[in-house]
């Protein structure tokens, strides 16, 4: 599993200056089904510009910005979701950010495009285990089946009233991506819904 | 008496399992299996409820969720009673406490059983015709006042509870190839033809277990077995089957556009003690690519005189009684109809051992195999017969029977003493999803009903429907499987998942199957049956729990209704709850006889959802409490919280409103953070602003389309404020835009119109100039910003900041630098909203706690404040700064609140530019910002308040204006006011009024800036 997730990131983050609006909230876990955890905090990027653009981009980022909309394409921790046919939203390591950006920079000079830091405007939640896609059928309209929704598929769409970014990682591994300040709403909903995965005896 | 009318064996309830619940406070015995309805009439029970709008004593009528008349409150204690629910629809468990409803004081003696014998004045539209006056009781208003609360305590349904509903409810999602819903024959013979083709099925039932109507075939074999057997072989392998999903306990309730529906599965209802927490529903939301429909057919009751006495019900209900629950309904019957159906209900009670007084046949002569069989069983069969009347005060006792001649007339001929009639005037396809879907009807004037129109000429959508089984018009048990079948395979071809003929399926699905002893059954009637009594005074009821009787309905053709539609709603025939299950097609045919014209065209009425009641607390799912709606906070919120902040609801985020200190109301809180922050240093958090990053190379082209201002000329690290209209010319939005570099801008703005400003930009981005290289990023949610205003600000911001020149000739007021603040590096900003020395103080969100506590210590060190939105406002006012959405309301142009500087007129265009010379716009009497000062200086205005010339104006004129912004201002130690008035400018000086209830308040007119004018604080 990604290091990006994994379980002390938060209690490692307490003691520094830095707080995430999951700070307080624990993790949501049926043993052996699904967790819906927050993700530590990490660099990401919102990257536009056309397809000369994004090809530069990939070079320096690592991982070749995909044309076709709806598609992660990742090497290591860093992964690229295109979002849109002009743009990408850039996931990498908190140390590598600043490097890569520069490097970004570097590599597209004068050409158009725009690079944002949008490292705090979200933060990241993953749900995983066998029922993972089950739990977040409580709010997503689109079909998760593996034929419909594979691996390596990404997309913006709506969860009750907030919009994020849903990245399905692995079959039982999904990478949620919202905006900060609908991060206790969402995880609320979790906190609910997760109590439903069965029929009551 | 204990389930005296209980066969010695036979029907699908577990007679191990016995069970008791109370009725009416009553206790009484049941089983496993049964329906609250099913135990209720083992036991004899048939008086279960008084009926709407005469209160007469009415019985079980059917046993689905077509019943009208057994409506029961079920309670689990205070909040969890549910009223208004279908006996016939309520599973037994132990303890279940029903009770009946719209009687008092008691179901037997029922008070507002007086309305029986005054019902010729509650005729149909009785409320319309008397409720419009009198005078004396407030005419018009008469209604809501006095009538309506007295005639809703009378005639009605259940009660609602009071309390929170305290249970949970679940919501999911889902998509399939192909949803069945109905799991009848037909429905399970199109779910085992899709799933055997590897399709993704859903197949949804109301009941609690599949099989539908076969669940009463004892009789019938399917494929050499047992019907019985043949629906536990399906269930299982579809139970087995990895791409196959059974619901049971479930509604579809709603079709919505593209094979959207709305199913609705009970999870708890039918538990004698469900686990606490437990949701009580989930709501289903399916996206089928194919949907098969096989929803089967309701039967219509016979609309003869008194037919709603108890003890009368329908044919098929009697049956499933029998031989789905091992119920007798009682030990002597009458059995009345024009639809074979009836002789299947004689020969099960025949062989039941129940006496069959008469069958009684509208049709001249009765034949076909289920005529025959009844013949050779010795039951007496009278054609061209019916029922004129019965007796009976609680439960029906006699019936009198009546010939009918060729020319239609009726003769009384014989009485039968009795205790159940049996009655069947025909089968109606359940046709609501299909038209909810906005399939196309059809009226098959040979079978007398309207089927979905399917094929050539169907509503497009349609074509992703398929209808199947009685649903479809087909009625014999073999054709209604073989219908089932080809459903189900052609629905999983059109869903791309091959069928019968590809040789990608497995095993081909099945296509036909062979069906012994259910002969077929025929007939029906529309309309109401003739009788010889005097149509003036008898009651026969159409829409039982509408209590609308078949002259009721021919009274609203004589009034001049003409459409179904009109006719539904002067007599609330179809209406509430039963939506017409049992009673449109009548009500239709009575009407078109009355009119005399053909049945299709007086219409039909619409099909709402649900077509089925569903309850509240599954459309709101988890959407309550907190979870209602995002609640949004700053990451500056904890902080304030800590503080005592008292917040207030700007949009879905929670703002710091005011910081009350000791016992300090609002007033003395806001008043002293006014106070401090002009004579030292307060800070705010402004987190929730909105912002964007325009990043490209046509930045600055694109800023000059959206906003008014020219931005070619704002330097690097130089903010401006910019106002942006919309295509009208009025003030969209407005708020301090920073050049970052060449080609890119920090754009604020409004904390509500952050995402309309963004959809705005974007809709010109992407519709007009999509060559443009501009991009625009929401940033809002990445920045926490503090704001810091006063004169002590600098020393405040200096002090944390120690490596940054914040001189003002590095920084001059709306200058922009970035450093480090508290170690963090920030996006600084030298601007003011409260017109002292100010500073906008950018660090990303994670941040921003960490900073504002380290300005804060510095801020405390200086005797400052922590200001909330509240002093925000007054001091912005006190500036004459606006607030969108306060100062104006959509109809406001820059030049009206004094902002025609921000115009760039030499600029080319801009969105909004054209209309600004509107001769609409450009008139001198447009209303305009000014200050209002209560020449009363102990009377703050109330913001809204019209402002006017005169004193005492007169009733009907205009208004000058309004009130927009009213406070008490602390740096001017009086009320001030801003408000929008009629050439305002040209009114400085003068006195205008504000009338009021108490009396008019004298205002002076005034420029709208009170402190400062000359803007020295900002320089400082």
């Amino acid at each position: 599993m990604d290091d990006a997730f994994e379980g002390e990131a938060l209690a490692r983050e307490s003691v520094t200056i830095r707080r995430s609006p999951l700070f307080a909230l624990a993790p949501l876990v049926v043993p052996g089904r699904v967790e819906v955890r927050a993700g530590r905090a990490i660099s990401r990027f919102s990257f536009r510009g056309d397809s000369d653009a994004a090809r530069a981009c990939g070079d320096a980022f690592g991982p070749a910005l995909a044309r076709e909309v709806c598609t992660a394409t990742r090497i290591d921790e860093r992964t690229a979701l295109a979002l849109g046919p002009d743009e990408w939203l850039l996931l990498a390591p908190l140390d590598k950010g600043p490097v890569l950006a520069t490097k970004i920079k570097a590599a597209l000079g004068s050409s158009p495009h725009s690079l944002v830091d949008v490292s705090h405007r979200q933060v990241a939640l993953s749900v995983t285990g066998r029922d993972a896609a089950l739990l977040l059928r409580a709010f997503c309209l689109l079909d998760l089946d593996e034929a419909a929704f594979p691996v390596a598929m990404a997309t913006r769409t709506i969860f009750a009233k907030c919009e994020v970014v849903l990245w399905r990682r692995g079959q039982h591994d999904f990478h949620i991506e919202v905006a900060r300040s609908f991060a206790p709403y969402l995880m609320g909903l979790f906190g609910e819904a997760i109590k439903d995965l069965d029929d009551p005896q | 008496m204990s389930n005296a009318y209980r066969s010695r064996e036979g029907g699908r309830i577990d007679r191990r399992q016995r069970l008791t619940f109370t009725f009416d406070g009553k206790p009484y015995r049941g089983y496993a299996g049964d329906t609250l309805a099913s135990a209720l009439l083992a036991n004899g029970v048939h008086l279960v409820g008084r009926s709407f709008k005469y209160h007469r004593p009415r019985g079980i009528l059917a046993a689905g969720p077509e019943e009208p008349n057994a409506l029961v409150d079920v309670s689990r204690g205070e909040a969890r009673s549910t009223p208004n629910l279908r006996a016939t629809q309520v599973e037994l468990y132990e303890g279940l406490n029903a009770r009946s409803q719209n009687r008092w004081p008691t179901l037997a003696r029922d008070a507002g059983a007086i309305n029986d014998t005054m019902s010729p004045m509650f005729a149909a539209g009785f409320y319309y015709k008397t409720f419009m006056g009198p005078r004396f009781l407030g005419g018009a208003k008469a209604w809501t006042r006095v009538f309506e609360p007295v005639i809703r305590r009378a005639a009605g349904l259940g009660k609602a509870p009071s309390g929170p509903d305290p249970d949970r409810y679940a919501v999911r999602h889902a998509h399939c190839d192909v949803l069945v819903v109905g799991a009848g024959p037909a429905g399970l013979a199109a779910a085992t033809a899709a799933a055997a083709t590897g399709a993704r099925v859903i197949l949804c039932d109301e009941q609690h277990e599949v099989g539908g109507s076969l669940l009463s075939e004892r009789l019938a074999f399917i494929d050499r077995v047992p019907a019985l057997d043949h629906v536990a072989a399906q269930r299982e392998a579809l139970a087995r089957a990895p791409n196959v999903t059974i619901l049971t306990r479930t509604t579809a309730f709603g079709a919505f556009a593209q094979n959207y529906f709305g199913l609705l599965q009970r999870l708890t209802d039918h538990l004698p003690a469900p686990a606490a927490g437990a949701a009580r529903e989930r709501l289903w939301q399916v996206r089928a690519k194919q949907v098969v429909l096989a929803t089967g057919a309701l039967e219509r009751p016979l609309v003869f005189p008194d037919n709603d006495r108890p003890g009368i019900m329908l044919a098929g209900a009697g049956y499933t009684y029998l031989e789905r629950y091992g119920v007798r309904p009682g030990q002597r019957a009458v059995i009345v109809g024009a639809h074979d159906t009836i002789y299947r209900a004689a020969l099960a009670h025949h062989a039941a051992g129940i006496d069959i007084a008469a069958i009684l046949d509208l049709r001249p002569q009765p034949e076909g195999p289920l005529v025959t069989q009844a013949r050779q069983a010795g039951l007496r069969i009278d054609g061209a017969s019916t029922i004129t009347g019965t007796k009976g005060r609680l439960r029906v006792a006699k019936v009198m029977a009546g010939r009918i001649d060729d020319d239609g007339s009726v003769a009384n001929v014989e009485q039968f003493a009795c205790d159940h009639v049996l009655m069947s005037a025909g089968w109606t396809p359940a046709v609501h999803l299909f038209s909810q879907a906005r399939g196309k009807l059809t009226f098959d004037a040979a079978r007398q009903m309207f089927l979905p129109h399917t094929g050539e000429g169907a509503t497009p959508g349609v074509h992703a429907i398929q209808c199947a089984g009685a649903c479809h018009g087909v009625s014999a048990l073999d054709s209604v499987i073989e219908d089932g079948y080809r459903a189900g395979d052609t629905a999983s071809q059109r869903a791309g998942r091959g069928g019968r003929s590809s040789s990608r399926a497995s095993a081909p699905p099945p296509s036909r199957s062979h069906v012994e002893h259910a002969p077929p059954a025929g007939g029906g009637m529309l309309g109401a049956a003739p009788h010889n009594r005097n149509a003036a005074r008898v009651k026969a009821f159409v829409d039982f729990q509408n209590d609308v009787t078949a002259k009721d309905i021919k009274l609203a053709t004589q009034e001049g209704f003409r459409s179904i539609e009109h006719v539904k709603r002067y007599t609330t025939t179809g209406m509430a709850t039963d939506q017409g299950k049992t009673s449109n097609m009548h009500a239709l045919a009575i009407a078109a006889a009355a009119l005399g014209k053909p049945l299709p065209e007086v219409g039909l009425t619409t099909f709402r959802q649900p077509y089925t009641p569903i309850s509240f607390g599954a459309m709101a799912g988890y959407a309550r409490g907190n979870l209602f709606d995002p609640v949004r906070m700053t990451p500056i919120h904890p902080w304030a919280a800590k503080r005592g902040a008292v917040f207030e609801d700007v949009g879905n985020w929670k703002r710091a409103r005011y910081f009350p200190q000791g016992a300090e109301d609002m007033h003395a809180a806001v008043a002293r953070e006014c106070r401090i922050t002009r004579a030292r240093v307060g800070m705010f958090d402004a987190s929730t602003l909105g912002k964007i990053e325009v990043v490209g190379p046509d930045a600055t082209r694109f800023m000059d389309l959206i906003y008014t201002n020219a931005w070619a000329k704002l330097g690097l690290e130089r903010c401006r404020y910019g106002v942006m209209l919309n295509e009208a010319g009025f003030i969209m939005d407005d708020g301090v835009v920073a050049r970052l570099a060449e080609d890119r801008f920090h754009v604020t703005t409004t904390t509500g119109g952050a995402p309309r400003v963004l959809a705005h930009m974007e809709d010109y981005l992407q519709t007009e100039f999509p060559d443009w290289k501009v991009w625009l990023t929401s940033t809002t949610e990445q920045w926490a910003v503090i704001a810091l205003n006063g004169p002590h600000a600098r020393a405040v911001l200096q002090a944390v900041a120690p490596g940054l020149d914040l001189s003002p000739q590095r920084l001059p007021h709306m200058g922009a630098t970035s450093g480090a603040v508290a170690g963090i590096e920030a996006r600084i900003f030298r601007v003011s909203f409260t017109g002292e020395l100010g500073f906008e103080v950018n660090v990303p969100a994670d941040y921003g706690q960490h900073v504002w506590e380290a300005l804060w210590a510095a801020c405390e060190a200086e005797d400052g404040v922590a200001y909330g939105t509240e002093a925000m406002h007054v001091m912005r006012a006190e500036k004459g700064y606006i607030i969108v959405g306060q100062e104006t309301d959509g109809t406001v142009t820059p030049d009206d609140v004094g902002l025609g500087w921000a115009i760039g007129k030499a600029k080319a265009d801009f969105v909004g530019k054209r209309s600004l010379t509107r001769p609409d716009i450009v008139k001198p009497d447009r209303k305009q910002l000014v200050g209002l000062m209560p020449a009363d200086e102990a009377i703050t205005l109330e913001e809204g308040a019209q402002v006017t010339e005169s004193a005492s104006p007169e009733v009907g004129s205009a208004a000058l204006g309004h009130v927009t912004s009213s406070y008490w201002s602390e740096a001017m130690g009086r009320p001030i006011a801003l408000g929008l008035v009629s050439a305002g400018r040209a009114r400085e000086g003068t006195t205008v009024h504000v009338p009021m209830p108490d009396g008019s308040i004298a205002v002076t007119v005034t420029a709208p800036q009170f402190y400062d004018r000359e803007g020295d604080r900002l320089h400082g």
